[in-house]
């Protein structure tokens, strides 16, 4: 038997991308139900019933990253949602009614998954969808976490949630839930999270062999694959690879070195990734982590309902101010950054509420230089090359003249 | 001799400094990015210094056409340069409000007169050069009458919208409504007051406060501000040229590192 070639990474991630999607495809044509589901929802359940899953907020990524996102947008908009609603849910509910993409296309859903841990929006954006195609809608309300730590209250309550959700699950498939394959799954959710903060903790090497922008593309298969084999085998091996790196003494780029270190704060502007990711580049600024690593770190105890709870409402943007202005100052610290760029994503209410206010107190606390500059996750039209340029490169200043006064000894 | 050069959005400026550091002119031309005003301007700062292009030995670009500008030895952000200018103008300086004619930036300085944080304005032209311009267009009036217009304002009156072309039409109608020329100018000066002290809060202002860029120049607005903020503002010398000025002593600096 002729020898298998051992697949990149990068390969894999490809070839996972386009089995995900025919897989959902297939399903759909078998007359099999497929799901859509948020991006940080309690997905493990859906693989403990079989069901086939898309995820939305990926699937417009990808037309973003295509530059085609102007003809669902338009199209969302002509037909009466405003331009102040996410982009992400533009171009969803424009791919509702044209149902064609170049980048990819996906299924119709059967059913809806959605959690509201990530945003607000997700609730009537799934709501709409589901009364529009009539189908069944499992929602889970996971209220913003206004002390510090999870409180007990809310973590009963998404446990209750929890529990119905499984008997919703049931009905609508007709079978029982198994519970052996449930605590599987759930095992195999958190090994694969360990992989991936494992992976995106390289960043902490200097050089580091990971380029943050890779970080965005592998993201979309921690979104889906959290609780499939397969998403366990990338993760490992994308943790191998970038170990491999960070012995061999490689930064992230053949091409240039690593000059600078910087967080990138929030997602990517998907329509205008080469252009941003280019110009840092130019200047040796390398974006080396971000809050993403934590969002999909979840891992609890097998089995436990109340952990999985924990986990689910705990992600960053669910959690307060003081909780998210830590976290930015830990990983100044833990990843030794030069700056940070803050996204200011027209799309993400939620996230630009607080921007402010953790630049002004990491700013305070670390003396860390930042910037932030207008864009958007998926409208091409909310961003400007020259802004960009200026605001980077004023913080490529602000980082030099660091760098020089702690040659001097200054600091 | 070292140049600094700043090509704006609605104006280039020219500063040229000798081997002592010192400033041996200022040239300004209404005219930005996209023009040949650089080469009048430049040639114009030549003249004043008394020197030839042959005796600059160095050279910074900044401003939005920075990057266009083929003569540079290297370009500079303006916040940098308009940082650098008001510490050689102004020692002092804490805060810098600049605003040019398609932005609006407020500069925090530390002790020693460097970048510790700045703002800007978002995409759009509310709280800029810009806003003036159409405001001046609507009311009747040239850019340089606004200020004094303004001055002779006898009733307060706000303007509540803060994109221009929205501020625009509501000017329209406020005139349409009989409200006089001079309170809706004086309104206007203090819309984009209110806009550009809500950034003056965002990255925390402490006096002393300046004020560079063209819009510096209208005293009215300078004023409103002031009021605003509840601290005095001073417009800091050639405040138009500031940011040219800065790129000139990086020029010298760089040159004679």
């Amino acid at each position: 038997m002729a020898e298998e070639k051992k697949l990149t990474s990068k390969e894999l991630l490809n070839e996972l991308t386009a089995k995900h999607y025919e897989g959902a495809l297939q399903a759909k044509a078998e007359g099999r139900p497929v799901v859509w589901a948020t991006s940080i929802c309690p997905d493990e359940l859906l693989n403990a019933m079989d069901l086939t899953t898309v995820y939305p907020e990926n699937h417009a990524a990808a037309i973003g990253a295509r530059k085609e996102a102007m003809k669902f947008i338009e199209h969302a908009e002509g037909i009466g949602y405003s331009a102040d609603i996410c982009s992400y849910a533009r171009v969803n509910m424009g791919y509702v009614d044209l149902q064609h993409a170049e980048a990819q296309d996906i299924p119709l859903p059967d059913l809806i998954f959605s959690s509201t841990n990530i945003c607000n929006t997700v609730l009537k954006w799934y709501e709409n969808i589901a009364k529009k195609l009539n189908i069944p809608l499992i929602l889970f309300d996971m209220p913003f976490n206004h002390t510090y730590e999870v409180p007990d209250n809310a973590t009963a309550y998404i446990r209750g949630q929890l529990e119905n959700a499984i008997k919703q699950l049931e009905e609508f498939t007709g079978k029982k839930m198994d519970y052996d394959k449930l605590a599987q799954k759930m095992e195999m959710n958190n090994a694969t999270s360990e992989w991936w903060k494992k992976a995106t903790d390289w960043g902490k090497v200097k050089p580091s062999p990971l380029n943050g922008f890779d970080m965005f593309n592998y993201m979309a298969m921690i979104v889906c694959m959290r609780s499939s084999e397969d998403g366990h085998k990338l993760f490992k091996l994308w943790y191998e690879e970038l170990e491999q790196k960070a012995k061999e003494g490689k930064g992230p780029w053949n091409s240039a070195e690593e000059q600078y270190r910087i967080i990138w704060d929030g997602i990517a502007c998907w329509p205008h990734l080469s252009t941003t990711f280019k110009l840092l580049k130019k200047y040796g600024i390398n974006m080396v982590t971000s809050t993403y690593p934590n969002s999909w770190y979840k891992v609890y105890e097998t089995n436990d309902l109340d952990g999985m709870a924990r986990s689910y409402t705990g992600n960053y943007a669910n959690r307060n101010l003081d909780y998210g202005a830590n976290q930015m100052e830990q990983l100044i610290k833990d990843f030794d950054v030069d700056g940070v760029v803050f996204h200011s994503n027209r799309s993400c209410k939620l996230m630009d509420f607080r921007t402010y206010e953790v630049q002004r107190r990491i700013t305070e606390r670390t003396g860390c230089p930042s910037v932030i500059f207008d864009g958007d996750q998926t409208d091409p039209r909310v961003f400007s090359d020259a802004q960009y340029e200026t605001r980077i490169q004023a913080l490529l200043e602000m980082m030099e003249k660091n760098k020089e006064a702690k040659r001097r000894g200054d600091i | 001799m070292f140049l600094g050069i700043d090509i704006g959005s609605s104006s280039s400026k020219v500063a040229i400094v000798d081997e002592n550091k010192e400033l041996k002119a200022v040239s300004i031309v209404n005219l930005g990015t996209g023009t040949n005003a650089y080469q009048q301007v430049v040639a114009d700062a030549l003249q004043q210094a008394g020197i030839t292009e042959a005796d600059i030995k160095y050279t910074i670009a900044t401003g939005y056409g920075r990057m266009g500008y083929k003569d540079a030895d290297k370009q500079i952000t303006e916040i940098t340069c308009h940082a650098k200018g008001v510490n050689f103008l102004m020692g002092d300086a804490k805060t810098i409000v600049d605003i040019g004619g398609q932005d609006a930036k407020v500069i925090k300085l530390n002790e020693n007169g460097q970048v510790e944080n700045f703002v800007m304005n978002e995409k759009c032209a509310a709280g800029t050069g810009r806003f003036m311009e159409v405001m001046a267009r609507v009311l009747g009036c040239s850019l340089d009458d606004l200020s004094p217009m303004a001055d002779k304002s006898t009733k307060a009156l706000s303007i509540n919208n803060v994109c221009t072309v929205f501020a625009e039409s509501e000017v329209i109608s406020r005139l349409a409504a009989g409200d006089k020329v001079e309170d809706v100018a004086r309104g206007a000066h203090v819309a984009i007051a209110k806009r550009v002290a809500g950034m003056c809060n965002r990255v925390g202002y402490s006096p002393k406060v300046v004020m560079t860029g063209g819009v510096a120049l209208n005293a009215n607005l300078v004023d409103a501000l002031a009021i605003e903020l509840d601290t005095p503002i001073e417009v800091v010398p050639h405040c138009q040229g500031a940011g040219a000025i800065g790129a000139a002593v990086f020029a010298y600096e760089i040159y004679n590192k």
